[in-house]
């Protein structure tokens, strides 16, 4: 019984892992631009599918990883430059069908490079699963939730001990303010696509030994990154950790003690019942003009 | 639309009828081509079944009209892309039917946009040869529909069947949440006690599921002596994954609907000693020198890996025989005339396919029994054959 529970949370916390990178993503995005960008799941399709690609042409994991996590961050840049930079005047709602047109586009375009088959990624360090008493978790589970605590402490320091870091957090609470103190707020949109796809991408690889890759896979993964950015309060870096990780862990106990069969649905109600007593989110800024 | 499609329907029947009165008019009519419809779906989650299908078509239609066509007309393919999507099916089965005005549907990659489509070719009284799996296709039977692929109920007995020859009785589901899943997880529940085969446990996943340790380790708790997973799509590579990750190593069976090597080389080592139930098509080289299927498998494979420079699937396999029971269906009813298409459909006897030695009846639309699958054994990463 002790070890079915382990077993659970293991599982849980691995899928959580990914969703609060996704969940990450959107939050920086939102915090730029007061938009959604929809085409957050694609940039964890980018980076998974370009480092099968890379690996597939003969270069070394070390190698193939970050050039695939560099590749969805240029489709980042181009996409905030190329689709949300010309419209930037619009409103957000303009914004958001922009972004859900580009994940559109970029799944069609998935299609013609890659092809529309199933791929896996070998595993970072081996198959053999290791047993932590009676559970038994794959090395790249690891990997995933060490990659994830990495690039949370790697965000937390950018965040709250360089400049540039300072002058996108700055422009989150108050763009004109922003503004009027010097701070560049179109840079600070383009960057934060750029961070928004790295780490996305990042999720891609981790887990794309574990769940596969494929030119849809962008589409579940990027709604239960939102998902866990809404439950964790959007626009909060703490709150869309520690919504992914709730996300993950409900799906992996629901699925064990009731039933697999109702495991989304668990998930679901559960950020469903958390919206309604707090519609910010756990960790969400507190306001009462929501309309 | 009646109105219309009356008086043509009639004009052809007179023109046979009164053939050598009319040789002018039958000429013309030779000249026009047989048009076969089809909708598939070669984009969207079904795009590994529509995509291989859609290259088969195209290539055995072309073939066929090199060597002359069919009744000294030329074949004309005129195929949608559904996107696995079933009312999009019904929109262009409904253009297929009134204003392509195809004398012949091949199409409907899986069961849902089949079904959706069913009851149109019954109103149009059109033959219609599906290319999905389940067994609600043709039971009961319609009597403008038929279909190629083995059903999903076939895939459960034979695992069944090989279950008994290792005298196990116990076994554990874990089904996906897709239409295919779904309703071979039924048919394996209803014909278990057939076989004397007792369900212990019942698990079930979703459709974009990235981890299935939580059901996998309730089932080595379950007591089960065999796994029996019924899916398709990347599900099963990771449910094999996680089977061997939880230490379970009890015998490990999949469907017909992951028979192929990219599963393989998905699911990687943990693959080794899996077994699933497939048709001949997936080891052409394994089978005997006598065997009837083998000079036509080996062929289709030959031509699909040399033109599109790809593995062969079964699913293209499925396509073929589709398009080929029609075709020889022509030729015995020696007409287009849908009706005597149909019937001529139904009494096929003996034609040798990729999936089977195919015999229909009028109870039996789909014409294949067990001995047209094979349980094969992955070992060495490469399919070995049972027995």
């Amino acid at each position: 019984m002790n070890s079915q529970w382990l077993q659970y949370v293991a599982s849980g916390l691995t899928a959580g892992a990914i969703y609060a990178l996704v969940a990450l993503g959107f939050s920086i995005i939102y915090n730029a631009s007061g938009a959604i960008n929809f085409a957050q799941g694609e940039f964890v399709m980018i980076g998974g599918m370009s480092a099968v690609t890379l690996v597939g042409a003969g270069l070394p994991l070390a190698a193939a990883v970050p050039l695939a996590v560099l590749a969805a961050v240029v489709v980042g840049l181009l996409l905030e430059k190329l689709a949300i930079e010309p419209a930037r005047k619009a409103d957000t709602v303009t914004l958001i069908i922009i972004t859900i047109g580009a994940a559109l586009f970029l799944r069609g375009l998935a299609q013609l490079v890659w092809d529309k088959r199933v791929h896996a990624l070998p595993a970072f360090s081996g198959d053999t699963p290791l047993r932590i008493m009676g559970a038994t978790v794959l090395p790249q589970s690891l990997w995933v939730l060490g990659g994830a605590a990495l690039a949370v402490a790697g965000l937390s320091w950018f965040f709250g001990r360089t400049l540039f870091g300072k002058a996108m957090l700055a422009t989150s609470y108050n763009p004109l303010a922003a503004q009027l103190v010097g701070i560049n707020t179109r840079t600070v949109l383009f960057a934060s696509f750029g961070l928004a796809a790295m780490l996305g991408a990042l999720g891609g690889v981790l887990i794309a030994p574990i769940a596969f890759t494929s030119y849809d896979t962008g589409i579940m993964l990027g709604l239960k990154g939102f998902a866990a950015a809404m439950l964790g309060g959007l626009g909060s870096f703490s709150g869309a950790v520690v919504g992914g990780l709730l996300l993950g862990l409900t799906e992996g106990l629901g699925a064990g003690f009731v039933s697999s069969a109702y495991k989304d649905v668990i998930a679901f109600a559960i950020i469903l019942a958390v919206l309604f007593f707090l519609p910010g989110g756990l960790l969400g800024a507190r306001r009462s003009d929501r309309v | 639309m009646r109105f219309i499609t009356y008086p043509v329907v009639s004009l052809r029947g007179g023109a046979l009828a009164l053939a050598g009165a009319l040789v002018a008019a039958g000429s013309a009519l030779a000249q026009e081509p047989i048009r076969i419809g089809a909708f598939l779906s070669v984009t969207g989650p079904a795009a590994f079944l529509g995509d291989p299908e859609q290259k088969t078509l195209e290539m055995v239609v072309e073939r066929i009209n090199a060597e002359g066509g069919v009744l000294g007309r030329k074949l004309q393919l005129v195929a949608y892309d559904d996107g696995g999507d079933a009312e999009k099916a019904r929109t262009f089965a409904k253009r297929l039917l009134e204003q392509d005005r195809v004398d012949v549907i091949v199409g409907g990659s899986t069961t849902g946009t089949t079904m959706a489509v069913v009851p149109l070719v019954e109103q149009a009284q059109t033959p219609f040869v599906s290319l999905a799996g389940a067994v609600g296709i043709i039971e009961p039977t319609k009597k403008w529909v038929f279909k190629t692929p083995h059903t999903d109920r076939m895939a459960c007995e034979k695992i069944f069947v090989d279950l008994q020859a290792r005298k196990l009785s116990k076994v554990a589901l874990i089904s996906g949440s897709g239409g295919f899943d779904k309703s071979m997880r039924g048919e394996c529940l209803k014909v278990a006690p057939k076989y004397g085969i007792e369900v212990v446990a019942d698990e079930t996943y979703g459709a974009a599921d990235t981890d299935m340790t939580a059901q996998l380790t309730k089932i080595r708790a379950s007591g089960a002596q065999a796994v029996l997973n019924a899916g398709f799509g990347q599900g099963p590579a990771i449910v094999t994954r996680n089977y061997r990750q939880v230490g379970l190593t009890l015998p490990l069976y999949q469907s017909h609907g992951v028979a192929s090597m990219e599963y393989v080389k998905l699911s990687g080592p943990a693959a080794e000693g899996v077994r699933l139930p497939a048709a001949a098509l997936l080891v052409p080289e394994l089978l005997a020198d006598k065997d009837p299927q083998k000079p036509i498998v080996t062929a289709y494979k030959r031509d699909y890996e040399a033109r599109y420079k790809t593995d062969v699937s079964t699913f293209g396999g499925h396509a073929y025989d589709g398009l080929m029971l029609v075709v020889n269906a022509m030729k015995r009813a020696g007409s287009t005339d849908k009706a005597k298409v149909r019937d001529a459909l139904e009494s096929t006897k003996g034609y040798v396919g990729t999936g089977g030695v195919v015999n229909m009846s009028p109870s039996d639309h789909l014409g294949l029994d067990l001995s047209a699958f094979l349980m094969l054994e992955v070992k060495n990463g490469n399919w070995t054959m049972v027995r």
